[in-house]
């Protein structure tokens, strides 16, 4: 019946909820999906909350940005969850996040001080490949090697950008240099993850820019242990994914409980095996098995927000030039 | 009586003028040679063309911004006569109301109109099923369920057989008889003018000639008519 | 006769197209006014610009070079499953996307069947990133559309057509010269138009088998413009860049498209005498294997991919393949309510720019459009409550152009045929559209609706801004699954989805098929 209803698109589902408060939280839409950790979290946090949680996906981290811009200090979300530290420094500038009174003990290879936004998960980018092939050590290996590569556009795709910072945190101003190496591994540049992952698993190329966790879904998921993660000694870009709180919410008080519930056990032990991240804290009962097995990088790395707004532009027409060739 | 009083039509560099009268009841050929405008003429009186200059008047009413289908006129064309994903007794019917909505009487019309044009088991046909005279015949019966007070013919028969052509004239005097109805026709065959017209309206040199005893005119031919009869 | 009065009045096409036009210039104007100063557009712009020029010139003239010698030999030939392949022609046309880059890659690819069939004899793989990959999917893409529109050109020769150059004894050539010659000269400018259109506004599929950052399209600098910079100016002001565009190809086809069809015969069933001679069987033979291995085999790899994951389904994949018959039924009946009369209006002589604001719909960017339309709608009600009917609007819209080439030259034949006749008895206004012109149109409104619900169900919905949560629809469930690597269950849902658009093309087209019956 209830599938019949949402079908039918007519009733809204709030109408189960009428007197109780509701909190709006925008994210990226693979969060709300069924696969996500959307609906446990929605159901976890309604348990302690009396609320409403009503989650909106909206594209991906920089659609979410643009939305909340575009929506301005009329918007109905109350705390936005999915941005990452190459879009924080934009948000913050629209001047329409508040500060948030979140305290945990994160698992971050980095210390953690932003006022305005707080972690809820993380990963380190990398190549994944299939575990029986032999593995560059680090991207001028991978650039001298005759490996082929799918990567993801960064004016599309946050992964993609990624990759780039990743390039310009490790080598800085070498990294054109790199990208001009690289440039015949490259076998194509897709608009999103899924593309270039769908490509690598049919064997379009030799590894596929993703994250160190993916082998850990099909690890888990699939019991396929298939897949591994390039480990590269220059270090991991890291992506840190964050929320925070609009100034110009109606239920501040809900959103500083849901911030709050964000780092707590409910939360955090969904996260592993739906967002297919690392925790940013790492729960009671551990990181589920199998996480066990994955790579970790020596070195962590990650431009600050500053760093980033300010290497981006620069960073992309490199890449441009380099892979234009 | 039907009158074009002054009446220019032109088109492109083609002009054609008419100052006629033309009693009801007769019948009446309009010949002339091939592109003298024999076809604009009747096109014009059917509110297909509009006038340069001049007025159609029918019994006083004057025609001539009245739109096509809402003239005492009902028309049959060379070809095209016919909607091909209608059934014949649609096709009929359309005579009598636009939207096919009709009653039993006006059912019982079409049927009898078919059964006075000889097609009585035909009405659920579609015209690719019929031959070119039943064609011919179902467009007749709907002139006839029209019950306009002008009947045009625009050589509708021009595509069949001398013989069948003659029994459709026959048909179209016998149904204008009983009716009442004045009709106009485009000919290009004298004989047919002889079988069934009274009258003939001669079109040449630009000029639609008033009406003459069909006779008269075709015995003795002005130079015009000449050339062209041969 | 243009100078007289009608059987129906124009005023409701011309009021369709001012609604498509207010669509189109409201939101690009909403986007416009909303922008706060940008850079203005830069060398890169400019560099998209050249590259999308040329792409879609390429991909636009080859598509239907193609579909010529294809349509010919198809409309000429009677076999068993003509009547399924020319219904399948329509599936590549319809596939979301990225199951149609991948579908086209395991074919094409690297790794593809071709490369592997190649390395079985010691070749090369296939090298298919770069231009000529690009046009490569563009052609899979549009090669059915096109075929599909010259074959109805054949479709509209009338039956007395062929049995007069049958009685004349015309030879290959001559049959050219009398049927073949005049169609494609009013058929084929409209066709590179559109498939000119629809490659302008690619992106995805651009970017992929370009082969990288080399083959940016303009799309690709809207979505860069839009979400990377925020510089809604310049995402605005690239929008219009491809509407003047399109707007200029319509144009240009429209004034170079001439002849006055053939008008219409007695509906009797055709019947081909041409084309007898070994050397044509021959040639028809080569360009139907030929065309339909090209667009069959991505879609065999589809289907073999999709097999295992079709069953163990969640339910929330079958509710959103129930939404998106939803959303498919809505938009198809808006598309109708838009095109019908527009196609009438132009029929009646109102044309050229009708046509071209039914084209526009092709090169509106979908997140110019949906953004424009949210900044429109925000402020006076939610975005969500209005998912349903916005995801129809603009799907409806973009499924038009393709209404238009389809329903167009049909609207003119009848109008020009019977407008006549059905004014000389009265038969005016809605007694002649329900009497005279939706049954002679039958079988083009057949085949525009299939196509407009086979692409509305396939199209992604257009805006993640109006993307209720609780309204999935089939495409975003396929993409869902892929961003969660179900790479295996999204191959299932895609080939539920292809089935489905197939299903909704082959129930509207049975009309379109209407000359087709083997």
């Amino acid at each position: 019946m209830k599938y019949l209803v949402i079908a039918a698109g007519l009733l809204s589902t709030t109408a189960a909820y009428a007197d109780a408060p509701e909190l709006t939280v925008y994210t990226y839409d693979s969060f709300v999906s069924d696969w996500g950790p959307g609906p446990a979290v929605e159901k976890a946090f309604e348990e302690i909350c009396g609320c409403d949680l009503k989650l909106i996906g909206a594209g991906d981290g920089a659609a979410l940005l643009a939305r909340i811009k575009l929506e301005g200090e009329r918007s109905d979300a109350d705390v936005v969850l999915g941005l990452d530290t190459n879009l924080t420094a934009a948000a913050k500038a629209t001047g329409l996040f508040a500060d948030h009174s979140v305290t945990a003990d994160y698992a971050l290879p980095v210390t953690w001080t932003d006022a305005t936004f707080a972690p809820y998960d993380w990963g380190y980018f990398s190549f994944v490949h299939n575990a029986d092939a032999a593995a560059p050590a680090n991207f001028k290996e991978l650039a001298a090697s005759d490996k082929k590569i799918v990567i993801q556009d960064p004016r599309s795709s946050t992964p993609g950008l990624g990759l780039l910072m990743w390039v310009k945190a490790a080598y800085g101003d070498e990294a054109p240099a790199i990208w001009a190496d690289l440039a015949d591994n490259v076998v194509t540049v897709t608009k999103g993850w899924s593309e270039a992952y769908g490509m690598f698993l049919e064997g379009e190329a030799d590894m596929v820019l993703s994250y160190t966790t993916s082998p850990a879904y099909h690890l888990i998921a699939e019991e396929d242990s298939s897949k591994a993660a390039a480990l590269f000694d220059e270090g991991h870009y890291m992506q840190v994914e964050v929320a925070g709180k609009l100034a110009a919410s109606d239920q501040p008080e809900l959103a500083d409980q849901f911030l709050a519930f964000m780092v707590s056990d409910a939360f955090q032990s969904i996260i592993p095996t739906t967002n297919w991240m690392y925790p940013a804290v790492t729960p009671a009962d551990g990181l589920p098995a199998g996480f066990e097995t994955l790579v970790e990088p020596g070195k962590s790395l990650l431009l600050t927000e500053d760093e980033a707004a300010a290497v981006r532009d620069a960073a992309l027409d490199e890449w441009l030039t380099a892979l234009s060739q | 009586m039907l009158r074009l009083e002054d009446c220019l039509i032109e088109n492109g560099g083609f002009s054609l003028h008419a100052d006629l009268e033309i009693v009801p009841g007769s019948r009446i050929a309009v010949i002339g040679p091939s592109g003298a405008g024999k076809s604009t003429l009747i096109e014009a009186l059917a509110g297909f063309r509009s006038l340069s200059k001049g007025t159609v008047r029918w019994n006083g009413d004057d025609l001539t911004k009245v739109e096509p289908g809402k003239r005492p006129i009902a028309m049959l064309f060379q070809d095209g006569n016919l909607f091909p994903h209608l059934t014949v007794a649609q096709n009929v019917g359309l005579g009598i109301h636009p939207n096919l909505r009709l009653d039993s009487a006006q059912q019982a019309k079409v049927q009898a109109a078919l059964a006075r044009v000889g097609l009585d088991d035909m009405e659920d046909r579609k015209p690719a099923a019929l031959s070119g005279g039943q064609q011919s015949r179902v467009a007749l019966a709907r002139v006839l369920v029209q019950g306009r007070d002008l009947l045009l013919l625009d050589e509708p028969f021009a595509a069949l057989g001398p013989a069948l052509k003659a029994e459709m004239l026959d048909l179209v005097a016998e149904l204008v008889a009983e009716s009442g109805a004045t009709l106009l026709m485009v000919s290009h065959d004298p004989n047919d003018a002889r079988r069934i017209a009274d009258q003939v309206v001669l079109v040449a040199d630009s000029q639609a000639h008033p009406p003459m005893e069909t006779a008269a005119l075709l015995d003795n031919p002005p130079p015009a008519l000449k050339a062209y009869l041969g | 006769m243009a100078d007289c009065a009608q059987p129906v009045s124009a005023r409701a096409g011309i009021g369709a197209a001012l609604v498509v036009a207010a669509l189109i210039f409201g939101t690009l104007a909403a986007v416009v006014l909303r922008a706060e100063p940008g850079r203005g557009l830069g060398a890169s712009d400019w560099a998209a610009l050249r590259f999308t020029l040329i792409q879609a010139c390429l991909s636009a003239g080859l598509s239907v070079a193609l579909a010529v010698p294809v349509a010919r030999a198809l409309a000429r030939r009677r076999f068993i499953g003509r009547r399924l392949l020319i219904a399948l022609l329509g599936a590549p046309f319809i596939l979301p996307v990225i199951v149609a880059i991948l579908g086209l890659l395991q074919v094409f690819g690297r790794a593809g069947w071709i490369s592997d069939g190649l390395a079985l004899v010691g070749l090369e793989p296939v090298q298919i990133y770069g231009l000529h990959g690009v046009v490569l999917a563009h052609v899979f893409f549009n090669l059915p559309l096109a075929t599909r529109l010259i074959l109805q050109g054949w479709q509209e020769t009338p039956a007395e057509r062929f049995r007069l150059a049958a009685q004349l004894g015309a030879d290959a050539r001559a049959m050219r010269q009398l049927l073949e010659y005049p169609m494609l000269r009013r058929v084929v400018p409209g066709a590179l138009a559109v498939v000119f259109a629809i490659c302008l506004s690619s992106f995805a599929v651009a970017l992929t088998l370009g082969g990288g950052p080399r083959a940016t399209t303009i799309e690709l600098a809207i979505y860069q413009a839009f979400r990377f910079d925020f510089d809604l100016g310049r995402a605005a002001m690239l929008s219009g860049l491809q509407l003047v565009l399109t707007g200029a190809a319509a144009l240009v086809a429209a004034k170079v498209a001439v002849g006055e069809g053939f008008g219409t015969g007695l509906d009797r069933p055709l019947q081909r005498w041409d084309g007898n001679s070994t050397t044509s069987r021959i040639m028809d033979g080569f360009w139907i294997i030929l065309a339909a291995a090209f667009l069959l085999l991505p879609l065999a790899a589809i289907a073999l991919s999709g097999v295992p994951g079709l069953v163990g389904l969640k339910a929330s994949v079958w509710v959103a393949a129930l939404n998106s018959i939803l959303v498919a039924t809505l938009s198809t009946v808006l598309m109708l309510i838009l095109a019908v009369p527009m196609a009438t209006a132009v029929a009646l002589g109102r044309g050229t720019m009708i046509e071209v604001a039914g084209i526009l719909g092709l090169a509106a960017s979908p997140l110019v459009i949906g953004t424009g339309l949210f900044i429109v709608i925000y402020p006076i009600a939610d975005p969500f409550a209005l998912a349903l009917p916005v995801t129809a609007l603009v799907n409806a819209v973009m499924a038009l152009p393709f209404a238009l080439r389809i329903l167009v030259p049909r609207a003119k034949s009848v109008v020009g045929r019977y407008g006549r006749l059905s004014m000389s008895l009265d038969v005016r206004g809605w007694p002649f559209v329900r009497r005279v012109l939706l049954p002679r149109m039958r079988a083009q409104i057949g085949f525009s609706a299939g196509l407009a619900a086979a692409l509305s169900m396939g199209d992604l919905g257009v805006v993640a801004l109006f993307a209720d949560p609780e309204f999935a629809t089939l495409p975003l469930q396929v993409y869902r699954l892929m961003g969660a690597y179900r790479m295996e269950s999204a191959a299932g849902a895609a080939l539920l989805l292809l089935a489905l658009s197939m299903s909704a093309f082959w129930i509207l087209d049975r009309g379109g098929r209407w000359h087709a019956e083997a």
